[in-house]
């Protein structure tokens, strides 16, 4: 084998249609990248001849970071990784912990999750849908994307006091109980909500303009997404018949009724109906929770690995104790590891967890679904037009937090 | 939901669909397995990578899920390369492990078996050093160019080289 160094410094610009194409640099601060990405673009006259993206800009080390941290300290980082699903992230990493340690939730816990990860993914698709009509140039939409996200933002500011970063997830449940007044002011929001997907609908579907840009734009057939490891809304777009929530429920799931919007045309408008099916279903499936949800205690009778209440910490000895030793000392996962998947609003977001026995994971990856979906924009993108290598980025909806971690 | 204990037994193992069709398809390659916490983790010998994972795509566990690996310095054989396969048929996951020396960390690459594979070796070159034989563009892909050293192997500081 050849030594590292053969590696290093490999001429980053190489074309592979000699004077025919030139080389075009888009980023890493385009505004159609959603975050810090670099595109490399081979162009001939405005075909695009080949697409190499240039990641890394947003790397800050979390999976290093997180074998220093004690178990429960892990669970901010996972938020800034996809920072549009934030509550999707903490669900996977505490699933994966809990699965190490063999822990069981109560009833109460396990439907708030479900009803907020809910959330999450309307909350995505909405910052998905605007940005992504914003980027082919219909405005408007962004404008009505984001004032129903405002009040998800705040929902998630009542439950977790923190409008985008929520870390609202513990292992063994939730930080603390929904508070008052939460109940109806979901109710509210799910009450009026599928009308006003109705109203983006409207805009968008059956606009010529619209429909130009993107039906049969960034084709990719099955064959690719499977060879490609597409998940998410990018390979169901392509007819790929698979969604971890009903195929392998994790968190409760399987008690809840919803379909899973698949189409076979595998170009942009494809995807765009995927994600709006997915809008119309999550909301199905925050009212479910809300319908479901039962009283009780909202985290696990688990004096070791869970915090004790506030209350009790201050008036009972044991309590303090434990406090103390959760906080400064952290709590031991027995040895083994566990690979938790479920489904981001983007794709297979997956947590493989590692443990010595220690307080603190011995490795943790994850494996997030922008990194694997970015790969398909060369195959999606070829032959194409150079305008339109803005709607494929926006119909694979990638989080470049997500990608570089 | 107690944790039970692992299976380590193979013989005990050797009806899981994916053991079998390891089992029955390539004698030798299977070095030992696991069955732990609902998942199942097979070891497989590395000059048989590739062969086994073309067995296990044809016997449904079509999907590559994840590739990573897992530094264990400063025991021999150091590295540990994981491949999360998924099975769309059965609604099952395994995990493929093969172990790797620290002394010169290479194995065959797997793009030719799924083209996605490329940023996640890319990944696992960048962050652990390890070497994919075959591999189409083999290059740093979250770090610059010029960085020194592999920041997810164990010895490599937390708060890096100062």
């Amino acid at each position: 084998m050849p030594s590292i160094d053969q590696f290093r410094s490999v001429p980053v610009v190489e074309t592979i249609g000699g004077d025919r194409t030139m080389v075009l640099n888009m980023g890493p601060q385009h505004p159609s990248t959603h975050g810090v990405l670099r595109l490399l673009l081979e162009i001939d006259g405005e075909t695009i001849v080949r697409i190499r993206p240039d990641i890394g800009f947003l790397h800050t080390g979390i999976e290093k970071t997180c074998e220093a941290k004690f178990y429960q300290q892990v669970i901010p980082m996972t938020d800034r990784i996809d920072y549009l699903c934030p509550m999707t992230n903490n669900l996977a990493y505490v699933l994966a912990v809990e699965k190490l340690l063999g822990l069981e939730i109560p009833p109460r816990a396990m439907w708030i999750r479900l009803m907020l990860n809910e959330l999450s993914r309307i909350n995505s698709h909405l910052v998905w849908l605007g940005t992504h009509a914003m980027d082919i140039g219909a405005m408007t939409v962004f404008l009505y994307c984001f004032r129903e996200r405002e009040e998800i933002l705040k929902m998630f500011e009542m439950v977790s006091g923190q409008r985008m970063m929520t870390s609202y997830f513990r292992v063994g449940g939730v930080s603390m109980d929904l508070p008052l007044g939460f109940l109806d002011y979901i109710k509210n929001f799910a009450a009026y909500f599928p009308d006003r997907i109705e109203q983006y609908s409207d805009l968008l579907t059956n606009n010529p303009i619209w429909m130009g840009r993107t039906k049969g734009v960034a084709l990719i057939t099955k064959e690719d997404a499977l060879q490609l490891m597409l998940s998410g809304p990018t390979a169901r777009g392509s007819g790929i018949d698979w969604d971890l929530r009903r195929d392998m429920p994790y968190a409760g799931y399987d008690k809840l009724d919803f379909k899973v919007p698949v189409e076979t045309a595998g170009d942009v408008f494809a995807r765009y109906t995927v994600r709006m099916g997915e809008l119309r279903e999550s909301i199905s499936m925050v009212k479910q929770a809300i319908a479901n949800l039962p009283d009780g205690p909202f985290k696990a009778d688990a004096p070791k690995i869970v915090l004790p209440d506030r209350e009790k910490m201050k008036t009972q000895m044991e309590s303090l104790i434990h406090h103390f030793k959760i906080v400064t000392e952290g709590f031991t996962v027995p040895e083994g590891e566990v690979y938790q998947g479920v489904e981001s609003p983007r794709g297979e977001m997956g947590y493989y967890v590692v443990s010595d026995g220690t307080a603190k994971p011995y490795r943790v990856h994850m494996r997030s679904p922008s990194f694997a979906n970015l790969n398909a924009l060369g195959v999606m993108c070829e032959h194409n037009l150079l305008a339109d290598v803005v709607a494929a980025i926006g119909s694979i909806d990638i989080i470049l937090g997500d990608v570089d971690r | 939901m107690a944790l039970q204990p692992a299976i380590t037994d193979l013989e005990l193992l050797k009806d899981r669909p994916a053991v079998a069709c390891l089992l029955s398809g390539l004698p030798g390659a299977v070095q030992s397995a696991k069955f732990d916490r609902d998942e199942l983790t097979i070891w497989i010998d590395s000059i048989h990578l590739i062969d086994s994972l073309n067995v296990l795509r044809t016997a449904s566990f079509n999907v590559l899920a994840d590739l990573t690996a897992v530094d264990w310095f400063p025991s021999e054989p150091r590295f540990e390369v994981v491949y999360s396969m998924l099975s769309y048929e059965r609604h099952e996951r395994i995990r493929i492990k093969v172990k790797v020396s620290g002394a010169d960390p290479y194995i065959e690459s797997v793009t030719g078996l799924w083209a996605g594979a490329s940023p996640f070796e890319r990944e696992v070159f960048d962050l652990f050093g390890i070497r994919f034989q075959g591999h189409p563009d083999l290059r740093r892909i979250l770090l610059p160019d010029d960085w020194e050293g592999h920041p997810l192997r164990k010895d490599y500081p937390v708060e890096g080289y100062r």
